[in-house]
This record gives structure tokens, C-alpha cells and sequence, in this order.
């Protein structure tokens, strides 16, 4: 389906690129030795080169290095073995050195390749590039009346500034887009893709065409810091965008925010205003050289991707494509399945792990990581129903019961006495019972009607508390009156 | 030698040895020099007392016999743009008020290892810029140097208050920085050795940054020995200024062997400037005849990219100075003026915190960075400083070192060239293109002026060859005998 928006001048295509600043995973900052932990007492991680004491000079912090290159083969990309940090210059509080620290004509990580799944089948996204900069510090205007209090701990931080090609064209593709990069990310180790904590936030990029028009001027919305916003601004700003063309107006290249309250963008500052940030090479760091053995040491030590590991899951385990998606979109998912399925049947343990597990992880706002049901005691449950202990309708509720109060599943069937009834004779005494109580459903049974079969067993079920087995009561009651 | 503070690094280290005197005795000789000469304004801040507590542990090492190095004991100045822990560190400027650092610049820290007695902190162009040490917030330095006609001579800059403190004998040496001569323009103008190592061989870590792809510090000393002595010290690969290289250091005084048969000194002809005073040339001349008597092969040579060093040196260095300084912006140290808003409070703090030199660069070094004006300006520039180092690359090929004027004239009087910033930039011609190409230079003290002020002489070799800059600088100094003493000593008690 492709995403238009109909106008009264016809139809228009969205066209969206997104840039997308990601945190380094690393122990220390960029240019510096001062930790890098979120939610630390305010200027407790800034060092006297983050606060640009006079003299102070950055030193590259190589693990930062490592990680861009890792990124950058994650995404398919061309590593620039020779790359050069460059200052942009403006003035803001919040920024002691007066410029940040950036990669501007010469970025360590060139084109590259994001894979997307949409409903209407496979997208390729093409990405620009990706370069190395320092993050800012944090302005807080909201703990005095009259001025604003600076924290430096996030100044110098090591972000990558994940540049996409205009290649998107709906707000859905903008959040497969971010959702896809965000799991590679945390695939690779090298961001930990946290929107709420400021670890990942994304710009985006939007215009509005005819199809088949050249690419018309578009603005610029800052800072959203989480997926559904991303895909609400951009829908949002569109929609602006096409009303400002039918009513006569232009749009203008500017920077706007998103208001998820109001649910609109607004104007932050217009191209006239934008800042002239005079990059030049920093002259206190020599060009950044890597060799194609180091790219190549670091290749030979790259995690599955979520990609590879989809067709690993299809070709491997059986499972529906659609389910090998959903459960490689999230690493932690993969892994917990990949966990649950060893030795077992992996659809059935896909199954629990997208119908079960995620339906309450939903429901309770949890990540995989944080859930009450592990991978190992799951595992058991699958176990207890393929080896006949227990019923798929009884294992529904001992998960309930693992996911309330935890706890072994075994133990739970045992506590609760929710076995399986397989002894044939108590299983003919129910049915014998069952026939007697019901002569009129037990002729129908007789003269061919098969559906009442269905309805006997349901009573059996109803009888035992959903513990006799029901392959048994349906061989009985066609031993009895077939 | 009767007087303590007329002896030489060289002189002091054996004295010392022998016993004849305790580092604590020529740190009070210098301290009492420094007070009297206070009307130098050479020195921002004194610290007697420091200076008192780290003689006494010089003292204490050589008696144990465990002195540190050749500056083990020897007073000098600092320039004040190494940040001193827990000293007021100002780079001349108003904007750094009341900034005390709570760390030690690498270069000071190494001299500091090596057990030299600070003094104090010495007076500055603002940030290093310019020529005349006019600029400085604290008033300009005077030149220890003067004639008869009641005016004050500049002691030259930026490192002004180094060169004054080292000529008017108030301090035995002086740590300067020299950005595109700023240590070698003001020891020719007060007739002392000035010389700048090789980039990358001092540490800039510390050091409040002019123009970073530039800065470098060296020594300000009487005697190249003394140069070679006091470099030994400051020098050395630091992990904290990527720009540092990371090789092994010379011994840099075993370097001078008073022999240079053989050496080929290369003579540039670009450098005979039209308009250059006659004295200038005559004292080229002559420094040629000098090292051709001591057995080395003058050689004629040329660098026709010379004459875009000053305009190149005067696009990069303000870029560079106008991100540098951005930092000074009254939100976290020095200066703060208050404004009704933040763009008015960072327009209060820089126009009155920054002097107008320094506001100067920061204009021109925005402008060339400027969309539209970066390709045209700051491009063009690096292109031509890439030119000017491969000239020099060519050039050593076949020449073992370089011969020049250090300045075109002698030292001015204060209040000169202050209406026409483009005549002071061109103190600067003969000391910029090894700036550029970041080679060592070296400053020597060779004759005097008709009136009678200092000249000095340049040498320039290849990147990391300060051992042949010393060999040959020390062959011209013995040549050249300048034995002449300022005005300011003659007039002293």
C-alpha cells in the first residue's frame, strides 16, 4: 500500500529521511576519560576537558573507534579508512568548547544498506553515511525562575550520527526504519537503543511531492525521542506541508519541533536564522587512519544480524516468516527463543513466545528482559505438554500462574494437581457417566453425527477440570459408540 | 661574574655543584632582581614564595646528591599562558580574571620534575597575539633595551615579558610559546637566544591555545646552551596532546660540538626583503661570513612561496583563534558580564574580556571560515601552507640548515605601528614560514642595530633536527660575540 495523502490538488507522497543520533556504548567519552553512566548526580562525569578548561586537549578514545566501524559493517556500509573530525562552531551554554567535535566532509562510515520488511513486502533504505561527534551538555530551565542550570555530564559523550538517503515514504516505513536500526544497534552491542533515556534520538526530515515530481524543500523536526512520536511528527508535518502548498503558500526550509501533546509541529528557527557553524578540521587531532586489517578483525567478530538470523530461523527451525520476524526484531527475543526452542519443537516454542509471552509482556509494558517467565522455566512448561503431563489448555494456566507468582511449572501442576488424567479406567468411568447422563446426545453420536463428538469431550474436559486427556475420551467414546 | 643573576643556566648547574652558592641563594637574587624590576612590567604575577620553597628542595636533592636535571634549581619565568596549579594564569587577558587552574601544564610540569624554581608568571600579548606585547591587559612589557630619546622600546611579542625578564636579568631563562615568532621576534628584539622546537615536541597540553596547528613551546635563555639545557626539560611525547609525537629525545647540549665544517647553510634569497633596513641585510651578510669561516658551505637558495607565508599565517592562525576562544564565553570561569539575555551576557563578557587585537582575530578568523569565504580564504590557505612545507622539504635536501634575519628591525618604540595592524604583522615575515611547515628555529643574538639595539639571527632545520639548529646556532653565537649589555642592567644598583 502506498502511503498518499489526498489533496485537493491531487495526491502527495511523503518523502522522509531520518537522522538518527545514537550513543556509543562505551566506559568514557569521546575525547575524554570521564564516565558516561545515565542518571548520574549532575556534573559528576565532567572532566576538565568536557568543561573546556582553558588548554585542555580531546585524545580519541579508540573504543569509540571500534564501535563506529562496527556499526558502520553492521549496516553494510563502506569504512573510510581515513577520516577527519572537524569542529562546528556555535555558541550555546551547554557546549564549554564553543564548537563539538563532528566528522563533517570526511566521515569514518560511508553508504550503506537498511533492510526492511513492510506488509507490501521487502524496502531497501539506503543510508548516507555515519560519522563520530560529541554530544552537548543539558540546559535545565526549569529549576530556577530566572536562570538555567547547566549539566555537563552527557558533554563529550560519544554519539553516531546515523544519516538515511531520502528513501522513505510513509511514517509506517520512518518506524520500521528506526525499529530496524535500533535492533541492530543493540545487535551489535554498540548503542543500547534507549529512546526514553536519550541514547537514541532521531531528526527527521520531511517533504511532500507529487509522485514523479523532483524533491520539493523540506523542514526539519528535532529531537523526537521515541518511535511512535517519529511516526506521528512525520504524519503530522505532512499533513502541514500539503495544506501550506494548497492554500497557495510555501513550504520553508526550516527546523521545527514535535508536540505530541498538541499533536503538531511548530517553527524553531528558519533558514535564515540557521547557524553558520564554520566546520574546519580540529586542528588539535590529526586525521583518524585505521587499516583494512583492523575493519577486518573487527568483521571477523560481528554478531548475527537480525537478517541472518530470520533466514537462519526459516531454514533451520521451519518457522512462518512472519514469526521469524517478530521474534529477531528484538535481540533479546531472539535469544530467549533460540534459549527455549534448543532440543524442543521450535514452532510450538515460537508459539508461546509470541502468543503467550508477549501478549502479557505487552500487556504489563515489560521487555523481554525484564520478564517474570524464563526461558528455562517455559521451557519446562513446553516439556510438561510434550511429554502428555499436562494439556496445551492447562499449560495456559500454569503460565498464569508462573507469571503472577513464578515458580517451577512442575511444582505448580503438582501443587495444583492439574496432571493429566491418562488412566484409562477413570477415564471410562467419565465416559460411561457421561453416556448414561446423556442418551439423547449419545444416540445422535450413534446415527453419524461426528459433531457431537466435539461436545462430549468439551464435557469431559468440563468433568475433569480440563485434565483428562482428550485424544483418550474421543478413542473411548468411539470404542463405546461407534 | 659577580652577581648571581648574571649567570648562565650553564654557569648556575656547576655552580651549584661546586657548592658555591644553594639554589635558595639564587632564587632571593632573583626575586629581589624581579622586585626591582618591576618597572620592566615584565612579570603578571611574582611567586616568591613558591619560587623559595621549591629552591629549598633543590637545594636539598643536590645535597643528597640527587639533582634532577640541568634546570634542577635554576629560577625562570613562566610565560602566563601555562596553566600553574593554584596560580593565577591569565594569557593577558582581562576574560581569564581571577581563572586559578586547578592543573600544571605538561611543559611547566616537566620543568617543574626537573626541579626549575618558578618565579612567576610573565606578561603576554593577549593570548599570543602580537608582536609588540602592546596587547596585553596588564600594560605593555618594556624592553629592558633603550636609546637615549626617552622612549620605551616594545621587548617584542608575544612572549615580551619572558624575552624582558631574561634580558633584564630577573629571571636566568624563560619558558615563551611562539605561535608564528613569538619567541623568536622578542629575543632578537632584547638580544637573547629564542628558539622554537619542532611541532609536536613540547606538549601543548595546558597551554591556553592561539592557534593549535601552530603553538609551540620553547626556551627563552641567554645562551643557546642554555636553550639546549632548558628544552631538555621542557620536551617530550605527552599522551594527552594527540599533536605530540612519540619519539626518543636527543641529548640536545651533547648536540653542540662547536663544529660545523662542512654543513651546508642555505641562504634564502626571498628573504632580502625591498625596504629592509640596510643593518638588517649587513648583519645577514655578516652572520654568512661567520659560518663560512667556521668551515661551512654557504649556499644560495630559494623558497619563492615565502611571500604568501604572512597572508597564509594570517588566515590560519585567527581561524583557528576564533574556535579556540570560544570557550571564553563567561558561563564557567574568568570574566562574566552580565546581560539582560544570554546573547547579551556572551556579548558583554566578550567585548569587554577580549582587547581589540585579540577581538580583531576573532573577526577575521570568523570571516574565513564563513560559508562562502572558507573555500576562498581558510582552503586556499592550507593549500599554500602544504606548498610552503614542501619547499622547505625540497630545500633540506640539499642544505643542512637555514640562515635569515629574525626580524626586519630592530625593537620600536612602544606606541609605534599601533594605528596599522599590517605593519605589525610584518614583524613576523622571516619567523612565520617555519611556523607554517612547523620547523625548529632558533633566534641568536648577533650584532647591534646603527642606534644600538639588539639584532639577532635565524636558523631553521629540518623537523626534529634541534641538534644541528643547536650545533650551528652555538657556532654562530661564538662568532657573532655579542657581548653588548642593555640599558637597564647598566642602570641597575
Amino acid at each position: 500500500m502506498t502511503y498518499l495523502i489526498e489533496g485537493e490538488t491531487g495526491d502527495w507522497e511523503v518523502v522522509i529521511g531520518l537522522e538518527v543520533h545514537a550513543q556509543i556504548v562505551s566506559e568514557a567519552k569521546l575525547f575524554s576519560g570521564a564516565a558516561t553512566e545515565f542518571g548520574a548526580e549532575p556534573n559528576s562525569q565532567v572532566s576538565l576537558v568536557d568543561a573546556a578548561m582553558p588548554g585542555m586537549l580531546p585524545v580519541i578514545n579508540e573504543v569509540c573507534v571500534e564501535q563506529a566501524v562496527r556499526t558502520g559493517l553492521g549496516l553494510e556500509a563502506e569504512i573510510n579508512l581515513h577520516s577527519v573530525f572537524e569542529r562546528k562552531n556555535y555558541f550555546y551554554p551547554d557546549l564549554p568548547q564553543g564548537y563539538q567535535i563532528s566528522q563533517f566532509l570526511n566521515p569514518i562510515v560511508g553508504e550503506g544498506i537498511i533492510h526492511l520488511d513492510m506488509p507490501e513486502g521487502p524496502r531497501e533504505i539506503g543510508v548516507e553515511r555515519l560519522h563520530m561527534e560529541q554530544d552537548a551538555g543539558k540546559s535545565l530551565h526549569d529549576q530556577d525562575p530566572k536562570r538555567t542550570y547547566i549539566d555537563l555530564n552527557r558533554s563529550g559523550v560519544a554519539l553516531m550520527e546515523i544519516v538515511s538517503k531520502p528513501d522513505l515514504r510513509s511514517p509506517e516505513e520512518a518506524g520500521a526504519y528506526m525499529r530496524k536500526l535500533r535492533a541492530i544497534l543493540r545487535y551489535l552491542g554498540t548503542c543500547d537503543g534507549n529512546m526514553e533515556q536519550g541514547s537514541l534520538r532521531c531528526d527527521a526530515n520531511v517533504s511532500v511531492r507529487h509522485p514523479g515530481e523532483e524533491l520539493r524543500t523540506r523542514a526539519e523536526i528535532k529531537n523526537i525521542n521515541s518511535v511512535r512520536f517519529v511516526m506521528q511528527a512525520i504524519e503530522h508535518e505532512a499533513e502541514r506541508q500539503v495544506e501550506v502548498y494548497e492554500s497557495g503558500g510555501d513550504v520553508v526550509q526550516e527546523t521545527r519541533l514535535y508536540d505530541p501533546n498538541k499533536g503538531e509541529t511548530r517553527s524553531m528557527r528558519s533558514k535564515e536564522e540557521a547557524h553558520d557553524y564554520r566546520y574546519f578540521p580540529d586542528p588539535d587531532l590529526l586525521p583518524l587512519d585505521i587499516t583494512q586489517e583492523y575493519v577486518d578483525a573487527i568483521k571477523s567478530g560481528l554478531p548475527e544480524l537480525p537478517d541472518a538470523k530470520k533466514e537462519r530461523f526459516i531454514s533451520d527451525f521451519e518457522l512462518a516468516p512472519e514469526d521469524a520476524a517478530v521474534l529477531v526484531a528484538d535481540k533479546d527475543s531472539a535469544e530467549f527463543f533460540e534459549a527455549l526452542a534448543e532440543g524442543r519443537n521450535a514452532k510450538l516454542a515460537a508459539n508461546w513466545v509470541i502468543h503467550e509471552l508477549f501478549a502479557v509482556l505487552n500487556k504489563e509494558g515489560k521487555s523481554i528482559a525484564e520478564s517474570q517467565v524464563n526461558a528455562d522455566d517455559l521451557g519446562k512448561l513446553i516439556d510438561l505438554i510434550s511429554d502428555d503431563t499436562i494439556s496445551g489448555r492447562i499449560a495456559k494456566d500454569v503460565f498464569e500462574v508462573m507469571v503472577s507468582d513464578g515458580g517451577d511449572p512442575a511444582k505448580i501442576v503438582e501443587e495444583k494437581g492439574l496432571k493429566q488424567i491418562t488412566d484409562t479406567g477413570e477415564i471410562e468411568t467419565m465416559v460411561d457417566q457421561l453416556i448414561a447422563d446423556n442418551p439423547d446426545q449419545a444416540q445422535q453420536y450413534k446415527d453419524g453425527n461426528e459433531k457431537v463428538a466435539g461436545w462430549f469431550v468439551g464435557q469431559a474436559m468440563k468433568a475433569s477440570q480440563g485434565k483428562a486427556n482428550p485424544q483418550m475420551v474421543n478413542e473411548l467414546l468411539k470404542k463405546k459408540l461407534g | 661574574m659577580s652577581r648571581l643573576t648574571d649567570l648562565t643556566i650553564a654557569q648556575a648547574r656547576d655552580g651549584l655543584d661546586r657548592g658555591d652558592y644553594t639554589s635558595v641563594d639564587l632564587t632571593a637574587a632573583h626575586i629581589a632582581a624581579m622586585a626591582a624590576g618591576r618597572d620592566l612590567n615584565a612579570f603578571v604575577t611574582e611567586t616568591p614564595d613558591i619560587a623559595l620553597a621549591r629552591a629549598a628542595e633543590s637545594d636539598e636533592r643536590r645535597a643528597n646528591g640527587a639533582a634532577k636535571s640541568g634546570m634542577d634549581g635554576i629560577p625562570i619565568g613562566l610565560k602566563d599562558l601555562y596553566c600553574t596549579e593554584g596560580v593565577l594564569t591569565t594569557a593577558g587577558s582581562h576574560i581569564l580574571d581571577g581563572f586559578i587552574p586547578p592543573y600544571e601544564s605538561t611543559v611547566t610540569r616537566n620543568l617543574q620534575d626537573g626541579g626549575a624554581v618558578m618565579l612567576g608568571k610573565t606578561n603576554m600579548d593577549e593570548f599570543a597575539m602580537g608582536s609588540a606585547n602592546v596587547t596585553s591587559y596588564y600594560e605593555p612589557v618594556k624592553n629592558p633595551w633603550s636609546l637615549d630619546d626617552g622612549k620605551d622600546r616594545v621587548p617584542g611579542g608575544s612572549s615580551g615579558g619572558s624575552a624582558a625578564s631574561v634580558a633584564g636579568h630577573l629571571a636566568m631563562a624563560a619558558a615563551g610559546s611562539d605561535t608564528g615568532g613569538s619567541i623568536r621576534q622578542p629575543a632578537s628584539f632584547t638580544g637573547i637566544v629564542g628558539m622554537k622546537p619542532t611541532y609536536g615536541r613540547c606538549s601543548r597540553w595546558g597551554m591556553v591555545a592561539f592557534a593549535s596547528s601552530l603553538d609551540q613551546a620553547g626556551p627563552m635563555t641567554r645562551t643557546v646552551r642554555d636553550a639546549a639545557i632548558m628544552l631538555q626539560s621542557m620536551a617530550g611525547y605527552d599522551k594527552k596532546d594527540s599533536t605530540s609525537v612519540e619519539r626518543d629525545l636527543p641529548d640536545f647540549e651533547a648536540a653542540i660540538t662547536g663544529n660545523i665544517k662542512g654543513l651546508r647553510v642555505g641562504i634564502p634569497i626571498e628573504y632580502r626583503m625591498e625596504g629592509m633596513p640596510y643593518e638588517i641585510e649587513d648583519l645577514w651578510h655578516r652572520g654568512v661570513d661567520w659560518i663560512r669561516e667556521a668551515g661551512a658551505e654557504p649556499v644560495e637558495v630559494s623558497l619563492p612561496h615565502t611571500k604568501y607565508a604572512l597572508p597564509t599565517y594570517y588566515i590560519v592562525a585567527p581561524a583557528e583563534a576564533s574556535s579556540n576562544l570560544a570557550r571564553y564565553d563567561g558561563v564557567r570561569y574568568g570574566l562574566r558580564v552580565d546581560g539582560g539575555d544570554l546573547n547579551e551576557m556572551y556579548a558583554n563578557t566578550r567585548g569587554e574580556g577580549f582587547g581589540d587585537e585579540v577581538q580583531r582575530r576573532v573577526l577575521s578568523g570568523t570571516y574565513v571560515l564563513s560559508a562562502g569565504y572558507y573555500d576562498a580564504y581558510y582552503v586556499k590557505a592550507m593549500k599554500l601552507r602544504t606548498l610552503i612545507l614542501q619547499e622547505f622539504q625540497k630545500t633540506f635536501e640539499k642544505v643542512d640548515v637555514l640562515l635569515t634575519p629574525t626580524a626586519p628591525s630592530a625593537a620600536f618604540a612602544i606606541g609605534e605601528k599601533m594605528d596599522d595592524p599590517v605593519a605589525m604583522y610584518l614583524n613576523d615575515v622571516f619567523t612565520v614560514p617555519a611556523s607554517l611547515a612547523g620547523l625548529p628555529g632558533i633566534s641568536v643574538p648577533s650584532g647591534l642595530s646603527e642606534e644600538g639595539l639588539p639584532l639577532g639571527l635565524q636558523m631553521i632545520t629540518k623537523p626534529f633536527d634541534e641538534e644541528t639548529l643547536f650545533r650551528a646556532a652555538e657556532v654562530l653565537e661564538t662568532a657573532a660575540e655579542f657581548k653588548a649589555q642593555p640599558s637597564y642592567l647598566r642602570g641597575r644598583s
